[in-house]
């Protein structure tokens, strides 16, 4: 078994989830599920050494060789730690909603199974070397999103939000597809790995921006940076479990593996270092000073979580101006893309256990409004433990992880004041300005959530349940978590030489060679550096605002929803809503005649059109066939029947001009040589008489419904053009022959090959025998409506007489 | 003859669309029944008219001056398919005219404000 196929182990044991939860509903299902990550997590572990001395994996089996379309699985550094942080996550996520999810009341089997699938989207998204199947994956990942913050969809707000999340990303991945496709044209393969060994001549093209800009689109939705991040305070409404996993711990950083991924191809632009860096920062400090906006605890760290993605998603960008840096391995531009790496890690476990405290909060007091919580802190002292290390990690305190890479961070982005190309020179000094401000609003936010929610007064009155300790079983994921927060500050360098190297080779393949190369080493105190002053700073500023926090909080009520980037949402929803319906409200009116019009009219447009474009209007009277007196007389009998249905006071009149002019129509093919024609039409002519005269009886009369002189002039100005464009449709068509005809080839071969002598007959049986078979089918389905209509009315009469 | 039978269908085709644009059912029924033959006409025609014998070959003797057997083929099918169409909407009219009890188009559809 190769990688590829474990990419594939969740959604397969999706299959039989259902199964499990309809025959085994005394066990809670997501203790069978949870086999499916554990087993992950061990089977990625031990490619570790081979990532840890630089080594990777390929496997992949072609899917559609035609298009050169294959499922890949590549194991560098960088994949196989999301592969491990999905799984790993994926596990304690599963034992905790175990507990959080309630196996009588909740439906498990359509939970599990689209958090299996999204799984298994997700694993795919991350080891995928070929375009096109990393963006199968990714819009997998956005559809099972969708179904997760759906997932309690009598809910207004779920469904609004799964809406708001799945329109965002969506577009964002269809954009990112044409990103790929223009990669595609520029270096002809899809595969990432053989796009970055031409990464150089890429760069001149004249595409590079456009694809450039293309995937940034779907790398910013996803991640949820400016102004797309408004999908991601929405979907807090799915069950927290999903919340800790998706939405801080593995789906929104998709976008940062993919700017990750393709920075070897794209740090050669200016515009890449200016947009991901300034977005990324810019997403960072907005959404950090409106996170102390926020009054439910979900939606304090669903700003949080866009928060600390910008952060990261800048660092990226910094990571990016060490391509343009001479000897970067040895200068202070070396730390970004590690930075990157070690908050990403960080990030999704501080993030992660504090999802799951605030789901507890939710689960034991019934709210999760940080208003009427308070003074939890006695009564929840472990749940109170665990949100303190992850909340003093998020701001940057010792001994906590966080920490370390805030410093990092804060160093990454003084490093930009070095750097004098692209404006940098001019701009640089605003870069760590922006990162200040940003981490000192994170400070604040981050005692905001930990202590108005456990420090403080004790409100039991306001609370729907009264509080207590959760169960032991639902404290171990986000223990472990925490537990990592703080053992992962004493041995950054050990987790650097496992993870955090091997990723950043993928990241920066410009500048080493091997993990072993890259001369970054992490410690707590590194002398009295500009960073560390600068966290100094951000403890200061940061302790005395929210020491203040409740005297200048109402700044927040200046902003107003309707100019907000929400606002612009739901207008844009709401006029393309309604936008729409007016639009199509004014030609979908309900009567036939109307879309007639429409039909016809755009047939004659389109058709005169085309002839006129193409200049294929031609008339040629060579080579046609001689007029004979036969062909007039039918031809005058055919007008002179055709009329008289068209006069026609009596259905009988109108029925048998009808057939006058079918049978008409059968000696015209007796006279063209078309025996089987002519044989067939009068059959069938013969039939359709006799049906509409067997109808006749129940036929109504034929009335013209005294149409007024108006209505029928446009009718016949309508029908005058439609007659006129076929004539001059059939003029052309006879005046040029721009391919030969397949017909010389049947002439020649029928006898020979398909031993038969009537060619007719032998294209539709043979040649065109699909042609046939599908005009059989279409015979048979209008006979079972014919027999479903009549037999209808039996019924409804037999309804009748019960009822009488 | 290729010119007149041009001509020929314009007209059909002009029949049929005035009648299918009319308000009463069963005009409109008669009218996709002509514009079926009309198409049917057209697509002989497209073919070239030429050609002194059926398209038969007899004694594995093949002859060039055969007429065009794809059109004729392709006929056929057309043929069968419309005697589908027109009894379904055959059907479909009665079975309409007896459940509403109006043939017109417009009043079927509840109102007769627009005329």
């Amino acid at each position: 078994m190769t990688p590829v196929f474990f990419v594939f182990l969740p959604i397969v044991l999706a299959f039989f989830i259902p199964i499990l939860f309809k025959k085994l509903p005394q066990i809670h299902t997501g203790w069978f599920v949870l086999a499916a990550p554990l087993f992950l997590v061990a089977y990625y572990a031990a490619f570790l050494p081979g990532s840890a001395a630089g080594e990777t994996v390929t496997s992949s089996f072609s899917w559609i060789p035609s298009l050169d379309i294959a499922i890949s699985s590549y194991l560098d550094g960088l994949s196989l730690l999301f592969s491990l942080l999905i799984t790993g996550i994926g596990s304690l996520v599963v034992l905790y909603s175990i507990f959080y999810l309630d196996k009588n009341r909740e439906q498990l089997h359509n939970f599990y199974v689209y958090l299996l699938i999204f799984m298994s989207a997700m694993l795919g998204v991350v080891q995928s070397d070929h375009l096109i199947s990393l963006y199968l994956f990714w819009e997998l990942t956005s559809i099972s999103s969708f179904l997760l913050i759906g997932y309690w969809y009598t809910r207004d707000r779920s469904r609004f939000g799964a809406m708001k999340s799945m329109l965002i990303t969506v577009f964002g991945g269809l954009m990112m597809l044409g990103g790929f496709i223009l990669l595609y044209l520029m270096g002809g393969t899809y595969s990432i790995r053989e796009l970055i060994a031409q990464a150089p001549e890429i760069a001149n093209h004249d595409l590079f921006v456009w694809s450039l800009i293309l995937i940034l689109l779907g790398a910013f939705t996803k991640s949820a940076q400016l102004p797309f991040y408004i999908w991601l305070p929405d979907a807090m409404e799915a069950p927290t479990p999903v919340s800790a996993y998706l939405h801080s711990a593995t789906m929104v950083k998709a976008g940062l593996y993919v700017v990750a991924r393709f920075t070897p191809i794209f740090a050669v632009s200016p515009v890449w270092i200016w947009l991901v860096t300034g977005i990324g920062l810019l997403t960072m400090t907005w959404a950090s000073f409106f996170a102390l906006k926020q009054r439910d605890l979900k939606g304090i760290l669903a700003f949080s979580t866009v928060s600390q993605l910008g952060l990261i998603m800048s660092l990226l960008g910094v990571a990016s101006v060490a391509f343009h840096v001479d000897g970067a391995e040895s200068t202070v531009f070396k730390y970004a893309a590690f930075a990157a790496i070690f908050h990403l890690i960080n990030h999704a476990m501080f993030k992660g256990s504090l999802f799951m405290v605030t789901g507890i909060i939710d689960h034991e007091t019934g709210t999760r409004d940080i208003r009427k919580l308070g003074g939890l802190m006695g009564i929840m002292p472990v749940s109170f433990t665990l949100a303190v290390i992850g909340s003093l990690s998020m701001a940057g305190l010792p001994p906590f992880s966080g920490f370390l890479s805030k410093e990092m961070f804060l160093r990454a982005m003084l490093s930009l004041t070095e750097f004098d190309l692209f404006s940098f020179e001019t701009w640089g000094i605003l870069f760590p300005v922006i990162a200040w401000i940003g981490s000192v609003f994170t400070f604040i936010y981050s005692f905001y959530f930990v202590f108005h929610t456990f420090a403080g007064e004790h409100k039991p009155e306001l609370l729907p349940k009264s509080a207590h300790e959760a169960p032991f079983g639902m404290l171990i994921s986000p223990a472990v978590m925490a537990a990592l927060v703080v053992i992962l500050f004493f041995i950054p360098n050990l987790l650097a030489v496992w993870f955090i190297k091997p990723a950043v080779l993928a990241i920066q393949p410009f500048l080493y060679n091997a993990p072993g190369e890259i001369d970054v080493h992490v410690s707590a105190w590194h002398g009295l550096q500009p960073e560390f002053f600068m966290t100094l700073g951000i403890y200061a500023v940061g302790g005395l605002m929210y020491w203040t926090l409740r005297k200048w909080q109402r700044i927040y009520d200046v902003f107003s929803h309707t100019y907000s980037l929400n606002g612009l949402y739901d207008s844009l929803i709401y006029l393309s809503d309604a936008g729409m319906n007016r639009l199509s409200g004014l030609y979908m009116t309900g009567f036939i005649r109307n879309y007639l019009v429409y039909m016809f009219g755009f047939l004659i447009l389109i058709t005169l059109g085309t002839l006129g474009v193409s200049d294929a209007f031609e008339f040629d009277l060579t080579g046609t066939a001689p007029i004979r007196a036969y062909e007039v007389i039918l031809g005058i009998v055919l007008v002179a029947a055709t009329v008289t249905i068209l006069m026609a006071k009596s259905r009988l009149t109108a029925i048998i001009s009808l057939g006058a002019v079918g049978y008409t129509v059968a000696l015209f093919f007796v006279i063209f040589r078309a025996p089987d024609l002519a044989l067939t039409q009068l059959v069938i002519e013969t039939i359709s008489v006799a049906l509409f005269l067997l109808a006749f009886y129940h036929l109504p009369q034929l009335s013209r419904h005294e149409e007024r002189m108006k209505f029928r002039f446009g009718n016949a100005l309508v029908a005058l053009g439609v007659g006129v464009t076929m004539s001059l449709v059939a003029f052309s068509a006879q005046a040029q022959k721009a391919l030969p005809s397949i017909s010389e080839y049947y002439k020649e071969t029928v006898y020979t090959e398909a031993a038969g002598g009537n060619i007719v007959n032998v294209i539709l049986v043979d040649y065109r025998g699909f042609d046939t078979l599908f005009e059989i089918t279409v015979l048979g389905i209008a006979a079972v409506a014919i027999i479903g209509m009549i037999r209808l009315r039996l019924t409804r009469k037999e309804d009748v007489n019960e009822k009488q | 003859m290729e010119i007149f039978m041009s001509v020929l269908i314009g007209f059909l085709f002009m029949a049929a669309v005035y009648l299918m644009l009319s308000k009463s059912l069963l005009r409109i029924i008669i009218g996709t029944a002509v514009l079926s033959h009309g198409a049917h006409l057209l697509i002989l025609t497209m073919g070239g008219l030429g050609g002194r014998k059926p398209p038969v070959v007899a004694e594995g003797v093949t002859v060039a001056d055969y007429a065009d057997p794809l059109p004729q083929a392709l006929i056929l099918t057309a043929i069968v398919i419309s005697f589908a169409v027109t009894s379904f909407f055959l059907v479909l009219a009665y079975r309409a005219y007896q459940e509403l009890g109006t043939d017109n188009v417009n009043l079927m559809r509840g109102t007769e404000d627009y005329d």
